[in-house]
């Protein structure tokens, strides 16, 4: 649908790295006992994706899957089949507790790319952004100066950062700033 | 500046990233309680110099709340786990009474 | 007169002039110059004026102990006061101004605060500003305020930028001379991370001054080669102008880097503060010359040694053409050497030690300095520069004068503990370097309990060059191995030592001085205390250290101890007749300098200062005319002003519009949060004070949540979505808090219900679109049916409207016919633009916060935050038909069985009608006779809610009131703040169609 938005219309800015809003991303919320089988079979058979364990996001063809706490997931798919895909879920889970929602609406979803921006997040988020002590495979939840976001980066280095829709324009001038050409820190080259 | 490992998602987390919630293993008293009980669960706290048994939540990441058993004098972190519980696991017991000898877990 | 060498300066490069300007006039120094050695060099001493009695003052030191050169530098935007001259890197333009002196630097009135200087002793303030009270309105703060105070405040915003970074290593090392270099180095060689600060531009510290000779080279050559070898490790991080300033509980320590003070205003963040956690931290810190008390120490021209020979080594800047030294150990005889070497005069070196001193003396008396041993400085002579000492014998005898246009002092060194002690290293007392220093049984420690901090090399007592690098290597070694580290076989760097004679301590010279001298031998240069003030402060009963510091003003601000304490607390020590030891330190606190609180701002200024949440229909209402008003960190359109509307105009307008036509109001900020699960119904039973299991799927209902002490704390709609699902509606800035205390419940107390929770706040966009059009406009829209059958009042629905994807639930907060109907947040811009397009010619206008308010206090609605205040029961507030009396227990319950809930007086909530329409202030009290306990006029009662109601055309208010809803038609009295009292009647809350036809169509 055209009508559809993102929080920020794909703003985007270039400094040591760049940052960018990336697209409508489907995401599912998914609350559950994380070690039963019938719901281990139906995230890792939707997305293709091996089930995560803790602190882990794991790559399939139809999707990702990121371990948000020990009763919850992260469902990334194609922003086209999240309402088909929560529909899925919720029947193949019916039961079971659990609860599935879609939270595509809800957040911001920024890329992060270049050589610096390992620096930019470390200028941000109090976690060790070293090579070797933050990896691809990892999904880090935690704060982005004063609010709440999670993380993980490719092998190729560019970094996925989703945090709540309302802020996502404080979390893009936060980046951005981080970003500044003059500002580079230079210690992960 | 507190450094405290997360006993569900393994960070350990910036201060920063926690937020407090008090003294930890609270019997909660409801309707039909005495005055006494009841005052004890809503206003009366330990404060005391050395081991206390406190609450924490990882708001700034995983979500959950977890214990701690600190020294607050001198911030020592003997143990932290899962909240699920009404008294702490022997190994955090173990912990304490390896380095507080006599310490007794309060009434 | 000081002025620049023709040859020599380790650190300037004299190809490169730079251009500044100190108190407006145009001077030059060299790249590589800090402001101190250039403004030496063009021969300006005098540099500032102390804090009490303006005194002229020039540099003291070299670094960062400076306690006089302290400036305004740079102007407008870029303005900072309180630069040390002495840290302070030369650039080209650079502009700075001298501090605490009117009308001039050379000429200042308040130096004549000096002349009174016996009236202005220790304890002045104290003693002098008790009386007569409207004394200090008149005289006395008038003449403070013009006084006190160091730099200017600056007047414009900052505009450079500034940022934090969060840095991660097991092992830190503080300080980049020879000790924390080969700390580093063994630390490396462990095979953990290390990371290696150095607060100036330069590395080696005083041992590239002195020309140590260290592995067979020069220390400058040691040094670029251990830098070379430190750079080449991958495990290792290396920083110079990063100074350690202070380290906190578990291995916390904040690193300062100025990234740019030496090249401004060239797009670089000006200050880095690093947030740096270490598993081991080291501190090689090194020490600080002690200054010599004697009378006139404070004139400009008297220096440290060390930083004579800085200057002179480093700058290829002299202070003076003659120059006295005076000391009580071996290392001042170094500058004595360095000035001779230069062609430059030493006619005496004044010796306290009757025996003098070892090799560095003999090489001294072979170069043909005279030397007096066992000799002391009766009195400096001149009054804006050194133009001769006083020499005597220690005993005070044996007087004579020597022509010198500087001195250069020494008391000895004591070794820099602050970072050691920031987070409670204790410290012990040796009686042959008359120091503290580390105790390395009583470091700080972590949170395992151990250790985590080491202090190396000098700064840890380690005087000498072999031990210091001797003692680095080993607490490097160890830093790695507690920090996980493999040990490996390892050795320092090896020197020589040249055979020294032991310091003697002099805490006063010459011994027993008179008064006139001890008044006029300072101890702080900065705060201008003295000898005489310490001793008078003892005699007064300040025994504690810490009580004669904030008595005396010693070693506070800037100071904080650096060059001031050892020396006072001997003094003090003395005057208890005690040992040093035993009177200890004043606490040292973090930072270790200064540090920019911009800084500590890092990012949060400007557009980043907070995070303000914004609905997906912001960029409409900034485009239309919002008047925004902060909730929580939320913007909300308080209204839309339109045209030359006033605030108030928009906002009635807003009302009558709603009322009569068709009002759309964006409120996505309300909370949503879905509860599921099969226990859902018992747990939202406990949350709520009302049932909420026996909603029916497809019904809303409103509830009330109170804490466990009862007092209401939210509320909201509750839809039953399902069997096992609900969804929870939260006041807009309680969403966040609500969910944390749903999860407090489930996780902490209830751990075996079986029910999740999901914020779904941000998944949708809500509209709320009210009035007698209401309907039709929803109709114009198509795909559901929204007739009072299909959807009658309190009922929700899913569907499609308009070709979104909704969900309508009909519920009031204005009292008209009102239907909320929540879209994909995504779609939420589309959604409201449609409404607005298709509802024109129905009146659809946009109503704000204001509008809300009004409308729902009407009706008789509560709002949270207005009728409640953390105090307040919902019994208070006439809601018991939303209390359950079938329910055993809720959130509260308890609470609200206790004595003061229960008592029959507590204030409760009314409708308040003005007798003239006036519209009552905020927050007034209303007032009985009689007097409470305090002899206070009584109060029975406040205003909660108050506004004009564009519907009737007068002021409407809500109230609590002390027996208020028996007391009906009663008038009480209201005084405003201005002397008015206003009247009001007690009538129903409920001002605008009370029998609810209007919601209900």
């Amino acid at each position: 649908m055209s009508d559809i938005a993102t929080a920020l219309g794909g703003a985007r800015s270039q400094g040591s790295s760049s940052v960018s809003e990336a697209p409508m991303q489907g995401m599912i919320t998914l609350r559950g006992n994380l070690a039963d089988p019938a719901l281990v079979a139906a995230v890792t058979g939707l997305t293709g994706a091996a089930m995560p364990s803790t602190r882990q996001i794991t790559q399939g063809e139809g999707g990702s899957l990121g371990w948000m706490s020990p009763d919850e997931l992260l469902i990334l798919v194609p922003h086209q089949g999240v309402t088909d895909a929560v529909r899925d879920l919720s029947a193949t889970l019916k039961d079971q507790h659990a609860l599935v929602c879609n939270v595509s609406d809800a957040r911001a979803v920024f890329t992060l790319s270049g050589p610096t921006a390992r620096e930019v997040l470390a200028k941000l988020c109090p976690v060790d952004l070293a090579p070797g002590q933050f990896e691809a495979g990892e999904l880090r939840r935690t704060r982005v100066a004063q609010v709440a976001a999670a993380f993980w980066v490719d092998a190729q280095g560019d970094f996925t950062l989703i945090c709540f829709r309302s802020v996502a324009q404080y979390v893009f001038n936060l980046l951005t700033e981080a970003a500044l050409p003059g500002g580079e820190v230079g210690v992960f080259a | 500046m507190l450094l405290l490992t997360c006993p569900y998602c393994g960070v350990e987390a910036d201060e920063t990233e926690l937020s407090p919630g008090g003294e930890a293993h609270l019997k909660r008293f409801g309707p039909g309680a005495s005055d006494e009980d009841f005052e004890a669960y809503l206003f009366l706290r330990d404060n005391p110099k050395g081991v206390h048994l406190e609450r924490w939540r990882h708001a700034n990441g995983c979500g959950k709340w977890f214990l701690a058993a600190r020294c607050t004098s001198t911030l020592e972190v003997f143990g932290t786990y899962p909240a699920q519980t009404t008294r702490p696991p022997e190994d955090v017991l173990e912990a304490i009474r390896a380095k507080r000898p006599g310490w007794e877990m309060p009434a | 007169m000081s002025f620049r060498l023709r040859e020599g300066g380790r650190l300037i490069d004299r190809s490169k002039v730079l251009r500044f300007a100190f108190n407006g006039a145009s001077k030059k120094g060299f790249a590589g110059d800090t402001l101190a050695s250039a403004l030496l060099g063009a021969n300006q001493m005098l540099m500032g004026r102390s804090f009490k009695y303006h005194r002229p003052r020039g540099v003291v030191a070299s670094g960062a102990e400076e306690p006089n050169a302290l400036m305004n530098l740079g102007k407008g935007a870029f303005f900072e006061p309180n630069q040390r001259a002495t840290t302070t890197e030369l650039y080209e333009g650079l502009e700075a101004g001298s501090q605490n002196h009117w009308p001039s630097l050379e000429t200042d009135i308040g130096a004549l605060n000096g002349y009174v200087s016996r009236f202005l002793p220790a304890g002045f303030y104290y003693k002098t500003f008790m009386a007569p009270r409207h004394a200090w309105k008149y005289l006395f703060e008038p003449f403070i305020r013009q006084s006190a105070g160091l730099g200017k405040a600056p007047e414009e915003g900052d505009g450079d930028r500034y940022e934090h970074f969060y840095m991660f290593t097991d092992v830190l090392v503080v300080g980049g001379g020879i000790a924390g270099l080969q700390a580093a180095l063994s630390a490396a060689r462990t095979g953990v991370r290390v990371l290696l600060l150095e607060q100036t531009a330069d590395w080696g510290g005083r041992a590239v001054v002195d020309g140590t000779v260290i592995d067979g080279m020069p220390a400058d050559a040691w040094v670029q080669a251990t830098l070379a070898t430190l750079s080449e490790m991958e495990n290792v991080t290396i920083r110079a102008r990063c100074m350690g300033a202070g380290i906190y509980d578990h291995g916390y320590v904040l690193g300062y880097e100025r990234v740019a003070d030496h090249t401004p205003q060239a797009g670089a963040p000006r200050h880095r503060l690093w947030k740096i956690r270490a598993r081991q931290v080291v501190t090689a810190t090194g020490a600080i010359e002690r200054p010599l008390s004697f009378a006139g120490n404070d004139i400009p021209g008297v220096m440290l040694a060390s930083a004579v020979r800085d200057y002179v080594v480093n700058f290829a800047v002299a202070p003076g053409k003659r120059t006295v030294v005076v000391t009580n150990n071996d290392d001042a005889y170094r500058t004595a050497l360095a000035l001779v070497a230069q062609g430059l005069s030493v006619p005496l070196i004044v010796d306290a030690r009757p025996r003098g001193g070892g090799a560095l003396a003999e090489q001294a008396a072979r170069a043909g300095i005279a030397i007096r041993k066992g000799g002391a400085i009766a009195g400096v002579l001149g009054g804006k520069r050194v133009t001769g000492v006083k020499v005597c014998a220690m005993n005070g005898t044996d007087v004579t004068e020597v022509a010198c246009d500087a001195v250069a002092m020494s008391g000895g060194w004591s070794p820099v503990v602050h970072l050691w002690s920031h987070c409670g290293g204790k410290l012990l007392w040796s009686e042959a370097e008359a120091h503290f220093y580390p105790d390395p049984a009583l470091p700080p420690t972590n949170h395992t309990g151990a250790g985590f901090v080491r202090a190396a090399g000098i700064s840890n007592g380690a005087m000498a060059t072999s031990a210091c690098l001797a003692d680095a290597q080993s607490q490097g070694a160890a830093a790695g191995l507690a920090a996980g580290g493999n040990a490996v076989s390892d050795a320092p760097a090896a020197a020589e030592d040249l055979p020294a004679e032991p310091l003697q301590p002099v805490w006063l010279m010459p011994e027993g001085a008179p008064i006139a001298m001890r008044e006029k031998a300072w101890l702080d240069f900065q705060n201008d205390v003295k000898v005489s003030d310490v001793q008078l402060a003892a005699q007064e009963g300040f025994e504690s250290v810490e009580h004669t510091k904030r008595y005396t003003t010693l070693g506070m601000a800037t100071d904080q101890g650096k060059l001031s304490n050892i020396n006072g607390l001997a003094i003090l020590s003395k005057a208890l007749n005690e040992e040093i030891p035993q009177v200890g330190t004043t606490t040292f606190r973090p930072p270790y300098t200064p540090i920019s609180m911009a800084a500590i701002a890092g990012e949060a200024r400007g557009d980043t200062f907070q995070p303000l949440r914004q609905t997906p229909m912001h960029a409409w209402h900034d485009a239309n005319g919002a008047y925004w008003e902060p909730v929580g960190h939320w913007r909300r359109p308080y209204c839309y002003q339109r045209g030359r509307e006033t605030v108030e105009q928009a906002v009635s307008r807003e009302v009558r519009n709603t009322r009569e036509a068709l009002g759309l109001l964006d409120a996505s900020t309300l909370g949503k949060l879905l509860v599921k699960g099969p226990d859902a119904g018992k747990f939202l039973d406990m949350l709520y004070t009302n049932m909420m299991s026996s909603l029916k799927p497809g019904r809303c209902r409103y509830g009330l949540m109170c804490s466990e002490n009862g007092f209401l704390s939210d509320d909201g709609v509750v839809a039953r979505i399902d069997e096992e699902t609900f969804l929870c509606h939260t006041t807009s800035g309680g969403a966040d808090r609500i969910h944390a205390w749903m999860e407090d419940w489930l996780q902490c107390e209830w751990w075996d219900w079986n029910v999740y929770v999901a914020n779904l706040t941000e998944q949708y966009a809500q509209v709320a679109v009210v009035g007698p059009n209401a309907r039709t406009l929803l109709e114009r829209l198509g795909g559901m049916d929204v007739s009072k059958d299909a959807l009658p009042f309190m009922a929700w629905s899913d569907g499609t409207l308009g070709g979104f994807e909704a969900r309508v639930f009909r519920i009031s907060f204005s009292g008209e016919l009102s239907y909320e109907i929540a879209v994909p947040a995504s779609q939420g811009a589309a959604f409201w633009e449609t409404l607005h397009r298709l509802g024109a010619d129905l009146g659809a206008m946009p109503y704000g916060t204001e509008a809300l308010h009004i409308m729902r206090a009407e009706k008789g609605f509560i709002m949270i935050g207005d009728e409640t205040d953390g105090t307040v029961i919902p019994q208070d507030l006439g809601l018991n038909w939303a209390i359950s009396k079938k329910k055993t227990d809720y959130l509260g319950k308890r609470a609200q069985a206790r004595s003061d809930m229960v008592r029959d007086d507590r204030w409760r909530l009314v409708g308040l009608e003005t007798l003239d329409g006036a519209v009552l202030p905020d927050g007034a009290y209303a007032v009985a006779e009689g007097n409470n306990a305090l002899g206070q006029r009584r109060m029975i009662g406040r205003v909660t809610s108050t506004y004009h109601s564009p519907t009737l055309g007068r002021g409407i208010a809500m109230g609590l009131v002390e027996h208020g809803p028996e007391r009906m038609g009663e008038v009480l009295e209201f005084p405003g703040t201005d002397g008015r009292v206003f009247k009001a009647k007690i009538v129903d809350p409920v001002f605008y169609d009370r029998e609810g036809e209007k919601q209900d169509v």
